[in-house]
């Protein structure tokens, strides 16, 4: 159910996660302890090529790791099989991709 | 003891994969008594018909593991003193695996496990070449040795949760076996044993909660051989793509 590409893609993606997920908490507590408003922010992130690779990656890893676990969990304890948890696994990884797109979309580009 | 002998309530499960319950057997409780005597005096005494299996009477076969009050035992090498919960013991078959009757499951699909990961010798050598020279205090053997002394009881796999929600998991006692071939320096083909155990059911699914560490009735570490073919299989992976 678990091969080892499988395996290696969420370690891969988690690694990805664990550095972006820090930079996101410092920059958040960074960016409000002058009192910045959403306005502010948005002017900041839109148009920057640097925040849109940041979540955009972001978003890429989240959606393969959260895909790939979410498999395991249903596979397990729900007994999902066959092509039906293959599609379930691309469901999810599809589903939070084009999600977090449109939240990227809409914080980054002009 | 006191004149009059006390007696424990053992519940033994009767009946097989698609029927069966638990039937109650007063056994007197006797000093330096064993699971594996428990079972013996009813078969013995109340009723010839249950089924069960042992062979050694002494740690080294491993054909008597059961559930004992839940937990997956050798019941030869188990005192009743250490499990015994009030008055009350139930024993049953091996859990995760088919019951043939009543405490004898069939062992079939652990073993087929055993070969589907290349737990077997790979020869590096013929019959006609000089025997190699292991140093027992290099690193690959005393690696390879830390698994050797596995009896096959398959009381790792009936404590694996990973094997309960996976039926396709390979488990424990396979993965560590595949571990010992993997660091046996005589062993030629580590790339063979490293695909066996990368597929679906592979090493990839343990959780590492540990149960089969836990449970090992001679104190191995199967939990620290998946961890080891999971760095293998991921070093590899790399390394095939360059």
């Amino acid at each position: 159910m678990l091969d080892l590409r499988l395996y290696m893609l969420q370690r891969i993606s988690a690694l990805i996660m664990a550095p972006l997920t820090l930079g996101h908490l410092a920059v958040m507590i960074y960016a409000i302890q002058g009192g910045l408003s959403a306005s502010e922010i948005l002017s900041r992130t839109q148009g920057s090529l640097l925040w849109f690779l940041f979540y955009g990656l972001f978003v890429l890893a989240v959606s393969v790791h959260a895909g790939i676990g979410l498999r395991v969990i249903v596979f397990e304890i729900l007994k999902l099989k066959g092509v039906a948890l293959d599609v379930f696994t691309w469901g999810i990884c599809l589903l939070l991709m084009a999600i977090g797109a449109r939240a990227v979309m809409a914080v980054t580009l002009l | 003891m006191s004149s009059k002998q006390e007696s424990m309530d053992v519940s033994v499960w009767r009946g097989d994969e698609q029927s069966g319950r638990f039937e109650h057997f007063e056994v007197p409780a006797q000093e330096s008594q064993t699971i594996l005597d428990v079972v013996s005096w009813i078969q013995q005494h109340q009723d010839p018909t249950l089924s069960y299996r042992y062979a050694c009477r002494v740690g080294m076969c491993g054909s008597c593991a059961m559930m004992v009050n839940g937990v997956p035992r050798w019941t030869c090498r188990t005192h009743v003193k250490k499990v015994l919960d009030g008055n009350r013991l139930e024993v049953a078959p091996l859990r995760n695996l088919p019951v043939i009757k009543d405490l004898a499951t069939d062992m079939d699909p652990f073993f087929d496990k055993w070969v589907a990961a290349e737990g077997m010798h790979h020869p590096s050598k013929t019959r006609d070449d000089p025997i190699e020279t292991i140093n027992p205090e290099s690193a690959d053997r005393q690696v390879a040795n830390a698994g050797i002394e596995c009896i096959n009881c398959s009381v790792c796999y009936a404590a694996c949760d990973t094997v309960s929600g996976n039926p396709d998991y390979l488990g424990p006692a396979a993965l560590q076996r595949a571990w010992t071939v993997y660091n046996d320096a005589k062993d030629a083909d580590k790339q063979l044993v490293l695909d066996a155990v990368s597929g679906r059911g592979g090493c990839h699914n343990c959780h590492s909660q540990g149960s089969c560490t836990m449970h090992c009735p001679n104190e191995l570490n199967p939990l620290d051989a998946i961890a080891g073919l999971k760095r293998a299989s991921a070093a590899s992976f790399f390394k095939r793509r360059r």
